[in-house]
């Protein structure tokens, strides 16, 4: 490995975890085993949505072969009712399950099957007779319901709920050009590849888990509501995640059914959601309308948005969504307006979901400006630069460094963009059609602890998640620059709640966040070793400790090197390093930005939609690893290719089931559907964000994707479809004559 | 519970397994080989797959008792004395994977693809003569879902080994 620690972060190092990734030998949590064996629970659904279990029969199934707990509301230990002690969010309030007779929406567990092994307890399940009367007054539809709609008390990554500059109406009324619509994007689910899995065992009130879960800290809390106790007697172990994308923020259905269900037994219980369970017994993103109003006043220039959104939010779950987010940074107007409403509804969770606001936010504002752009008869790159803001137009504040122009002109650059071309190959119509994307960029609190051993290894701890992000990696070259040593003889450990607590993994703010904690860390143990060296050795008095190595079990500094083991009699040295979001984050609009360009073929008959190519250009500040950085980048732009084309939750309405529980009839882009795509990154450091000079990069791929597909598939067909995702036969009916 | 013997990653095994037990269950559950994964237990997702006499097939979808005799190559048999596979050390390199979970499926089944390739196995892009090209690997990996979208890593990755064998 290197030899030259200084200027590590930013290389292109290979996964550190890749070996035992290729190999099978990362444990995540289904693949826990421990030192006795585990029961296994299986979860029993309930049919219907918002009701009451009016009658429930256990024997057939308590007397089946191997089964050791039929667990229900009616032998369920002490819980704190759902919902409550929500001071600290949702992640955190409790997440009761089968505490009452009450059934809050279809999916939701009526027992919780366990047995020796796994087919013991999945025949078992079938035993369990139950009827359920429904209330007849539950909610599923908000656009359907939306007389229910209210205000919700906080938006998800938003200051504000609603915001009003200008006078929108005096702005609307004098511009030129105008566009209206209303859009539609449908409920998607994160299908991440590892479905949710728990194991939980108790020793006394100490609980420990072995969960897929994003943010420890949030989920100790969860647990400790639940069940009543203190936070500190809840251990949890996250060290690999099989994929997040916002569905393992918090803790669901099968964590607190293993935690009950071990509790009875006083026996490991593992829990394991299978595929159909995760639609319903895991979150959602919720169906959205949005509603946009957009002008322009002869010269291109936007005078006045509009852009309000309606959703769903689960019963005593409150999570609101903010499409209208990136709205308020786009673009300079005279006046703007945002609004934000939810409808309380029976159904499973609706929770954050990759680049909550922004995913389905820029899909349909993007795709608006287009229409705009089109109306105005201004190229719509050369629109996008025209109304591009001096100030954050919503807040006023100064941008901290905005390369929008630039993500601008080098994408159009680099896709050969000469307009929203279209041609015809035979049966194939042609479009080009491009999109900007803007994702706000946020710093959270974390800690990290460091331990540098005689022999010259370095540990480092924190409670951070990996999910696929690059942590491990690009925290042990941060480490491994910031303490001049080798990355292959640094450790990072992570998803352990006995580490320091950190932000974990989420709105794109676990690189920065996280890695100034361990950059704090290595600061304050520098600091340390060479007070130590000065006592040691007089040499060593008031040096600089941006020379120092650690080579081998040698401390060094120019010429002069000393034993690690002489610092302290030989015993390691450690240290502890902090972050936290500085002024700049209340005083300056913070975010990442891009420009993505798209080129689809549409058939002329079928209307079938395929993407031919895609170019993403991308504004996240410094870039901690070359590779990992493209590959966020590359997995975001696969979810807005999801989002635009194939990913739709259908509900039936009448009952509140969703009825597409699974990864055939839940589509997700699968190897063909995607083409090559061209990524670049802007090299940047933006010193407001952290003093890494870092973005968050994980959610802003996905922004701007979409509506760049939509607006080429308009250049190809004429055709503005105004909802999500775009199917064939949205297009087939409206396409342009042979 | 029905007598079972098979063989795998090289080594023999002789079990007794209850007949609904899957061949992705008696792996992960029965013989603590935990490296195939559960992504949906419906054969939708190619994260279980495994190779059975030479073919890749999704372990999920199969009996475990329907496998006497046969010889099974998992994840954890990829490997060597001398480090890891070509695979997988070109997945490494090319950043094929993020989360890691679809990680073991998408080595199996490039690793039984390469095979396909070599025996000149069409598919359905296949035009006169197979190929190695983007298209044909994507055809042919379009079983095995990566929710992270590190399909193009993916395809480098097969290409690069492909190409070398060539």
């Amino acid at each position: 490995m290197s030899e030259h620690p200084k200027g590590l972060i930013g290389q292109p190092l290979d996964r550190v975890e890749g070996p035992l990734k290729v190999t099978g030998q990362a444990t995540y949590a289904a693949d826990w085993r421990g030192d006795e064996p585990h029961l296994i629970g299986f979860i029993v659904e309930s049919p219907a949505a918002k009701g009451t279990i009016t009658a429930l029969d256990t024997k057939e199934a308590e007397a089946a072969p191997g089964v050791e707990l039929v667990l229900t509301h009616l032998n369920t230990p002490k819980q704190i009712p759902f919902g409550e002690r929500n001071d600290d969010g949702n992640f955190a309030q409790s997440h009761a399950m089968m505490r009452t007779d009450h059934v809050r929406y279809v999916g939701y567990p009526v027992a919780l099957v366990v047995a020796r092994t796994l087919e013991e307890a999945r025949h078992a399940a079938s035993l369990v007779r139950f009827e359920i009367k429904a209330d007849g007054d539950a909610i599923f539809d908000p656009v359907a319901n939306e007389k229910l709609a209210e205000k919700p008390d906080a938006l998800d990554g938003a200051e504000e709920v609603d915001t009003d500059t200008g006078d929108f109406d005096a702005a609307w009324a004098g511009a030129s050009h105008t566009v209206e619509a209303e859009f539609h994007t449908s409920g998607q689910h994160a299908a991440a590849m590892e479905p949710h899995a728990t194991v939980a065992e108790w020793d006394g009130d100490r609980l420990t888990v072995h969960m897929a879960i994003q943010i420890l800290s949030d989920a100790r809390k969860g647990f400790a509501n639940t069940f009543d106790i203190d936070p500190e007697s809840v251990r949890i172990v996250s060290p690999y995640i099989g994929g997040g994308f916002g569905s393992k923020l918090g803790i669901h259905n099968e964590a607190i059914l293993a935690a009950l269900a071990a509790k009875v037994t006083g026996q490991p219980v593992r829990v394991n959601q299978h595929r159909r369970n995760v639609f319903s017994n895991g979150p959602h993103r919720s169906r959205h309308r949005q509603r946009l109003k957009v002008g322009a006043d002869d010269h291109g220039n936007i005078v006045a948005i509009h852009h309000d959104s309606l959703a769903a939010m689960s019963r005593d779950y409150p999570f609101a969504e903010a499409p209208a987010s990136p709205t308020r940074g786009s673009y300079a107007t005279k006046a703007m307006h945002t609004q934000h409403r939810v409808v309380e509804a029976d159904i499973p969770k609706v929770d954050a979901m990759r680049a909550p606001g922004e995913a389905i936010g820029t899909l349909t504002f993007e795709a608006i400006i287009d229409e705009l752009a089109h109306e105005c008869g201004v190229d719509p790159v050369e629109f996008r630069l025209r109304n591009e803001p001096e100030k954050d137009p919503n807040s006023g504040k100064p941008f901290s460094d905005r390369k929008m122009r630039r993500c601008l002109l080098e994408g159009a650059e680099r896709f050969g963009w000469n307009g929203p071309a279209s041609r015809r190959e035979g049966d194939w119509l042609i479009g080009h059609g491009m999109a900007a994307a803007i994702r706000p960029n946020m710093m959270m609190k974390a800690e990290a602890a460091m331990e540098l051993a005689p022999d010259g290894r370095l540990v480092v701890r924190l409670d951070m998640t990996d999910i696929g992000t690059g942590t491990y990696t690009i925290l042990t070259q941060i480490a491994a620059e910031a303490m001049g040593i080798a990355p292959d003889k640094v450790t990072v450990e992570l998803g352990d709640t006995d580490f320091p607590e950190t932000c974990g993994s989420g709105g794109s703010f676990g690189a920065g966040s996280t890695g100034t904690a361990v950059l704090d860390a290595a600061e304050n143990l520098k600091a340390d070793l060479l007070s130590r060296a000065a006592k040691a050795d007089r040499d060593w008095k008031g040096v600089n400790s941006k020379a120092l190595r650690i080579t081998d079990d040698m401390l060094s500094l120019d010429e002069r090197s000393l034993p690690i083991s002489a610092l302290d009699d030989g015993k390691a040295i450690s240290a502890k390093g902090s972050a936290s979001p500085g002024k700049a984050h209340e005083n300056m609009a913070q975010y990442s930005y891009g420009a993505q360009f798209a080129e689809v073929a549409v058939d002329a008959v079928t209307g079938e939609i395929r993407l031919r190519r895609l170019t993403g250009v991308f504004d996240a500040g410094r870039i901690l690893n070359e590779k990992t950085a493209r590959s966020q980048l590359m997995g975001g732009m696969v979810f807005g290719i999801g989002a635009a084309l194939m990913e739709e939750s259908l509900m039936d309405d009448r009952y509140g089931a969703f009825m597409n529980r699974d990864l055939a009839e839940y589509h997700i882009p699968v190897n063909r559907d995607v083409p090559r795509l061209d990524i670049h990154m802007i090299e940047g450091f933006d010193a407001n964000s952290n003093p890494l000079g870092s973005k968050g990069i994980g959610e802003l791929g996905i922004c701007g994707a979409g509506p760049a597909i939509a607006n080429a598939i308009f250049a190809a067909t004429g055709v503005r479809v105004r909802k999500f995702p775009i199917h064939m036969e949205d297009l087939m009916e409206k396409l342009p004559p042979r | 519970m029905y007598p079972l013997q098979l063989t795998i990653n090289g080594k023999a095994h002789e079990t007794n397994v209850d007949p609904r037990v899957s061949l992705l269950d008696l792996l992960r559950e029965n013989l603590g080989l935990t490296g195939s994964k559960k992504g949906c237990d419906h054969g939708q997702c190619g994260a279980c797959t495994v190779i059975v006499n030479g073919r890749r097939i999704n372990s999920c979808l199969s009996l475990a008792v329907s496998h006497d005799g046969d010889e099974v190559t998992t994840i954890e048999g990829m490997a060597s004395d001398d480090g890891l596979s070509p695979l997988q050390a070109a997945f490494v390199r090319h950043d094929a994977f993020q989360c890691g979970y679809c990680t073991p499926g998408q080595i199996c089944s490039a690793t039984a693809l390469l095979e396909e390739l070599e025996r000149g196995e069409p598919s359905v892009v296949t035009k006169e003569r197979v190929e190695l090209a983007d298209e044909e690997i994507r055809e042919r990996m379009s079983g095995n879902l990566c929710r992270c979208g590190a399909y193009n890593n993916i395809i480098d990755a097969i290409l690069e080994v492909a190409e070398a064998r060539a």
